[in-house]
C-alpha cells in the first residue's frame, strides 16, 4: 500500500482545467474530500459540475491539472480509480429495455459476480430498494423515482469506496426526493464516500459535510453548510409591498434594521434581503408597520440558488450552453 | 421514514445498510467472460425487442423476391438464370446493410448515459463492443439461413455444393465483422441517430449498388467499372459467387481477406480509440 492510500483523502485535485473549444468549463478546480464525507458541488446548470465529475470518474482526460481518488491518478491509474469507484449519472445510466432484475445481474456479472451470485445480489438489492415488485418489469415502464433508485442500485452492485452521484434528484417528486436522500445518507453511514452534484441549496445543506459553489467553471465559496451560510445569511427575507411607491421608503427602514444591502427585485412591489439573525426579521416587520408601509406579503425562507449566488458573485445564478455535457 | 402504511414502495433502511455492507469486491471478470455478458445484453435486448429481428428475416425474404422478379426477365431472361448470378451478390448486399445496426446501438448507448457506466467498470474495454459484434454475426448467420432457404424454394442450385456455401457465409460473416468497426466509428461521432443513418446510407447505397450485385460489370462504362472493380462489395462477391458455384479463386478469397483488414486495422483502434476518450 503506497503512502498515498493512507491518506484520509477520497479526492485530491489539484487545478483541474477542462477546454470545450474556446469555452472553459472547468477552469482551475482545487478539491480535497475527506474519505466517509458527503460533497456537494452547488451550481447552475452548465457551471462545470458535471465536467469536473466526469474527469474525477476517469471519463474525461483534464487539460491541466491532476486528480487522485484514493492516491491514484485519474489518467495514469485510471483502473486503479475505475475498482473503487462507481458513477450514477444525470441520466439514467441502465438499460431502460431490460428489466430490473436483468440490469443488476449484469451489473453483477460485470463485475466479476458468478451467475448465482449476480442474481443473489440482485435479489438482495431490489429488496433493500423497495422495487421487488417492478423486478421483472422493464425499466421503461418504472416512474421517475423508481428509475433513480434502480439507477443507485446498480451503482452499489458492488459497494463502492467512492460514488459520484450526478443531479440525483432533480426532477423528483418529494417522496422521491426523500427516499433519494436516505439512501445516500444510509450509504456514507457504512463508509461510501460521496460527491453529489445539486442545484438546490436544501439538498446539499441537508445531506453535504462541505459544499463547494460553483460558477463558470470554478470554485467560488467552499465550506460546510454552515460557513456558507454564515456568508450568504441564514435566510431571504421577502417584502411584498402593496403599493410600489413605497418601495425607496420601506428600503431604508429594512436597510436601517439589518444594515445589509437589499436587492429590488425585477417586480416593483418586491424587495429581498439577506438575514443573518432571523429575529432581526421581527424587528423589520414592526419597524415598517410603524412607518405604514402598507405591505401584501412578508416571508422568510431558505436562500436560493440565485440568491447564493447574488450574495457570492454580484449577479444572479446564470444558466451556460452545455450541450457538450448533456450530449455527454 | 414511515414504513407502516406503504411499506411496499418504501426503501428499506436496514436491508440497505445490510446489503452495502455485505458486498464484498469479487475478483474483475475476464475478457473472456465479460465479452459473453454483453453478448448476453445483447440476446435479451432482442428478447424484449423482437422487432429488431425484422432485419434478418423480413429484408433478405423481400429484397430476394423484389430484386429476383423484377430483374429477372430484363437481365437475364429467366428469373431462375438470374437467381444463380444474383443469390450471392444479394446476400452480401442484404448483410452488409444490417450491419449498418451496429452504430446505431452504440450511438444510442452514448445518448442515454449507459455507455459511461460501461467504461467506469473495472473491465476490458473493448469487451462491450466486442460482445455486442458476436451476437450481431449470429443476426448475420440467420440472415444467411433465411435468404439461402428462400433461395433454394425458388431453384437456386450451388454448384460449389454445401462445402462451398458454408465458405461463401463464412467470409460473407468475416467480412460484416471487419465492416461493422466503421459503424461503430461512426456511430461514436455521430450526434444523433438520425445523422447516422444518414451517413451510414450514403456509404451503403452506392457501395451495394454501383458493384457486380446486380449486373456484369463489363456491361458498364469504362470510368464506373474502374470504381466497381474496387469496390469492396464487388471483391466480396466475387468470392462469395466463386465459392458458391465452385470457380472460386485463391486470388479473389486472398483479396476479401486483404480488404476486411484494412477495415479491422484502421477501424477496430479507431473505435477503440474514441471510445475510450469520448467526451
Amino acid at each position: 500500500m503506497s503512502q498515498n492510500e493512507l491518506s484520509d483523502l477520497a479526492i485530491e485535485a489539484k487545478g483541474l482545467v477542462k477546454v470545450f473549444g474556446k469555452h472553459r468549463a472547468v477552469d482551475g478546480v482545487d478539491l480535497q474530500i475527506k474519505k466517509g464525507t458527503v460533497y456537494g458541488f452547488l451550481g447552475p446548470n452548465g457551471a462545470g459540475k458535471t465536467t469536473t465529475i466526469r474527469m474525477l470518474a476517469t471519463l474525461l482526460n483534464p487539460d491541466g491539472g491532476e486528480a487522485c481518488i484514493f492516491g491514484h491518478d485519474t489518467v495514469k491509474e485510471a483502473a486503479e480509480v475505475r475498482s473503487r469507484i462507481s458513477l450514477t449519472g444525470q441520466y439514467a445510466s441502465i438499460d431502460e429495455d431490460l428489466t430490473g432484475t436483468e440490469n443488476l445481474v449484469l451489473m453483477g456479472r460485470l463485475m466479476g459476480y458468478t451467475r448465482n451470485q449476480a442474481k443473489a445480489r440482485a435479489a438482495e438489492l431490489l429488496h433493500a430498494f423497495g422495487l421487488e415488485d417492478a423486478a421483472k418489469r422493464q425499466v421503461k415502464k418504472y416512474s421517475g423515482g423508481m428509475r433513480r433508485r434502480i439507477d443507485i442500485a446498480a451503482s452499489i452492485v458492488v459497494t463502492p469506496e467512492l460514488l459520484f452521484l450526478d443531479e440525483p434528484t432533480t426532477g423528483l417528486d418529494p417522496r422521491s426526493r426523500n427516499q433519494v436522500w436516505d439512501i445516500v445518507r444510509t450509504l456514507v453511514g457504512t463508509g461510501t464516500t460521496v460527491l453529489l452534484t445539486t442545484q438546490y441549496l436544501e439538498e446539499a445543506d441537508q445531506l453535504a459535510d462541505r459544499i463547494a459553489v460553483i460558477n463558470e467553471g470554478k470554485i467560488i465559496a467552499e465550506g460546510t453548510s454552515g460557513e456558507l451560510k454564515a456568508s450568504v445569511g441564514t435566510g431571504t427575507l421577502t417584502i411584498r409591498l402593496a403599493d410600489p411607491a413605497d418601495r425607496e421608503k420601506a428600503r431604508g427602514v429594512v436597510e436601517q434594521v439589518l444594515y445589509g444591502q437589499v436587492h429590488d427585485s425585477a417586480d416593483a412591489t418586491v424587495l429581498t434581503a439577506n438575514v443573518t439573525n432571523p429575529s432581526l426579521a421581527a424587528e423589520v416587520l414592526g419597524e415598517l408597520g410603524r412607518e405604514g408601509i402598507e405591505l401584501s406579503d412578508f416571508s422568510l425562507g431558505q436562500p436560493s440558488l440565485d440568491e447564493v449566488f447574488l450574495t457570492l458573485t454580484g449577479e444572479p445564478a446564470k444558466e451556460q450552453e452545455n450541450k457538450k455535457e448533456v450530449q455527454g | 421514514m414511515d414504513a407502516v402504511n406503504d411499506d411496499r414502495q418504501q426503501v428499506r433502511d436496514e436491508h440497505l445498510r445490510e446489503a452495502v455492507a455485505s458486498s464484498e469486491r469479487p475478483k474483475p471478470p475476464n475478457a473472456f467472460s465479460s465479452c459473453m455478458t454483453f453478448g448476453s445484453r445483447s440476446l435479451l435486448r432482442i428478447k424484449h425487442i423482437p422487432e429488431q429481428l425484422f432485419d434478418v428475416t423480413v429484408f433478405p425474404i423481400i429484397f430476394l423476391l423484389m430484386f429476383t422478379y423484377l430483374f429477372g426477365g430484363a437481365i437475364a431472361g429467366s428469373t431462375a438464370e438470374y437467381l444463380q448470378f444474383l443469390l450471392p451478390g444479394i446476400l452480401v448486399m442484404t448483410v452488409a446493410q444490417i450491419t449498418m445496426y451496429t452504430g446505431l446501438d452504440i450511438n444510442n448507448d452514448i445518448r442515454k448515459g449507459i455507455f459511461d457506466r460501461f467504461r467506469t467498470l473495472p473491465v476490458w474495454l473493448p469487451s462491450a463492443l466486442v460482445g455486442s459484434l458476436l451476437v450481431d454475426t449470429v443476426r448475420y448467420t440467420g440472415a444467411s439461413a433465411v435468404m439461402l432457404g428462400l433461395g433454394y424454394i425458388l431453384g437456386f442450385r450451388a454448384d460449389g455444393g454445401l462445402l462451398g456455401v458454408l465458405g461463401a457465409v463464412a467470409i460473407v460473416l468475416f467480412f460484416s465483422f471487419s465492416i461493422s468497426w466503421v459503424w461503430t466509428t461512426l456511430g461514436i461521432i455521430m450526434r444523433s441517430d438520425k445523422s447516422l443513418m444518414m451517413a451510414s446510407f450514403m456509404v451503403m447505397f452506392p457501395l451495394t449498388f454501383v458493384s457486380n450485385v446486380f449486373v456484369d460489370p463489363d456491361t458498364l462504362p469504362g470510368w464506373l467499372q474502374s470504381f466497381v472493380d474496387v469496390n469492396p462489395i464487388s471483391i466480396l462477391v466475387d468470392a462469395v459467387r466463386g465459392l458458391m458455384h465452385g470457380h472460386a479463386t485463391a486470388d479473389q478469397i486472398i483479396w476479401v481477406f486483404i480488404v476486411s483488414g484494412i477495415f479491422i486495422v484502421i477501424f477496430a483502434p479507431l473505435t477503440m480509440y474514441l471510445y475510450r476518450n469520448k467526451k
